[in-house]
Parts: C-alpha cells; sequence; structure tokens
C-alpha cells in the first residue's frame, strides 16, 4: 500500500505536533520515512528548517500521515485489511 | 491405473469421478473453507473491528484527541486508514485568578489519513443519541 504512495506529496505530523509536507521516497518495515523537498504546510506547527530539503523521519514518532485522497483505492484497502486480519489470526 | 480404479470404485455413491467434475468439486469445496475462514471464526477484537471495516468509527487517542472517520484498512497494531476525518483535539484552559476549567476543543477535517497505533486507545463505533 505504501509502495504505491511512493512518489506522492504527503504530509507527516509528528508526536511532538510538526507537520512536514514532502514527497514521499521510501517507507520500511519499520515505516521509517524518507521526505524530499519539504515544504512548509502548518505554520507555528512546522520548525525552521530552512535548509533542509530532504529528511528521514523515524516511524516511531509519527501520529499521522495525511495522504492524497484521490490516490487510495478503499476498496483494495479493505480486502487487504481483512486477509492481513486473517494472517493475522494464524 | 489399477490404484485410480480402486480409488474410483471406493468412492461414495454420487462423488464425482472424472477429472473435470472432481477438480470442479475440489474448487468449490475451496471456496466454500475460504468463505468459512473469514466468516465462522471466533470474534477476537480485531474481529469486531473487522466488522466496522468501511463504516463510520470513533477513535480515542492519546493527548486528549479524537478521531471520526470511515475506516478503510487496519493492521495488528492498530495502525489504520480512515477516510472522510474529523480530528478533534481538546485542550483545558485554566483561568489563572477564578482557577476556572476552561475546555476549549479543536476541530479539523482531513480527508485520508493513515493513523499510527502507537497512538490509538479506543475503537468504537461512532457515539450517536440513539
Amino acid at each position: 500500500m505504501w509502495l504505491s504512495l511512493v512518489g506522492k506529496d504527503v504530509v507527516v505530523e509528528l508526536k511532538n505536533d510538526l507537520s512536514i509536507c514532502g514527497t514521499l521516497h521510501s517507507v520500511d518495515q519499520y515505516l521509517n520515512i524518507k521526505l524530499t523537498d519539504i515544504s512548509v504546510t502548518d505554520p507555528e506547527k512546522y520548525p525552521h528548517m530552512l535548509s533542509v530539503k530532504n529528511c528521514f523521519i523515524r516511524g516511531s514518532v509519527v501520529r499521522y500521515v495525511q495522504l492524497p485522497a484521490d490516490e487510495v483505492d478503499t476498496q483494495l484497502l479493505q480486502d487487504a485489511a481483512r486477509k492481513e486480519a486473517m494472517q493475522q489470526k494464524q | 491405473m489399477e490404484t485410480e480404479a480402486s480409488i474410483i470404485t471406493s468412492l461414495p455413491l454420487g462423488f464425482p469421478t472424472c477429472l473435470f467434475e472432481l477438480k470442479m468439486h475440489i474448487y468449490l469445496k475451496r471456496q466454500q473453507m475460504l468463505f468459512c475462514c473469514t466468516t465462522n471464526t471466533v470474534e477476537e477484537p480485531l474481529d469486531l473491528i473487522r466488522l466496522s471495516l468501511d463504516e463510520r468509527i470513533y477513535v480515542k487517542m492519546r493527548n486528549d484527541r479524537e478521531l471520526r472517520g470511515r475506516l478503510h484498512a487496519y493492521d495488528q497494531h492498530l495502525n489504520m486508514i480512515l477516510g472522510d476525518v474529523e480530528e478533534t483535539v481538546t485542550t483545558v484552559e485554566i483561568d489563572e485568578e477564578t482557577y476556572e476549567e476552561l475546555y476549549k476543543s479543536t476541530k479539523r477535517n482531513i480527508p485520508m489519513l493513515f493513523v499510527r497505533g502507537d497512538g490509538v486507545v479506543l475503537v468504537a463505533p461512532p457515539l450517536r443519541v440513539g
């Protein structure tokens, strides 16, 4: 699911209330995120990292990731969730 | 060839014997079993969340946050993907002079949101009156 989002613009909101908008470069098994081409979203909730273009975000500090709604196939997601739930049981 | 014949004669009456019928039979049984696996299994808490897929749910999170949205996906960590989400953040402002508590809540709407499971405290159907 995350692989289909690579290359899309997302907003990552961290547990310390920082919001970072950027292009999703990669994701790993821990849901660590690499973002490229960072830009400002929320005004004060964004630190002054003007020089930063790319960043690596540890998965555990992420609170939300705002996704583009049109990218997501909800039916596919729901089916995948059901399958994963079944696999997890066994 | 001999073993095949002996197997066929030992099958119950009405059991398919030609290869095509046998394959169909096995296919249908497998479909049946798969269907049963998704519905007749014991209802663990995560199964109850499965029942809420594509339904609106209420999620209580740490730091006095609440989400209401449509559940599209979840996993065993309770990472979730919610659509059409309304986030409510509740803060308490205390008046320094009167020590009055003033509860404020901030809401915002997000079309599609991934929520990390470690912040989730409660998952429930939306709270409605009646």
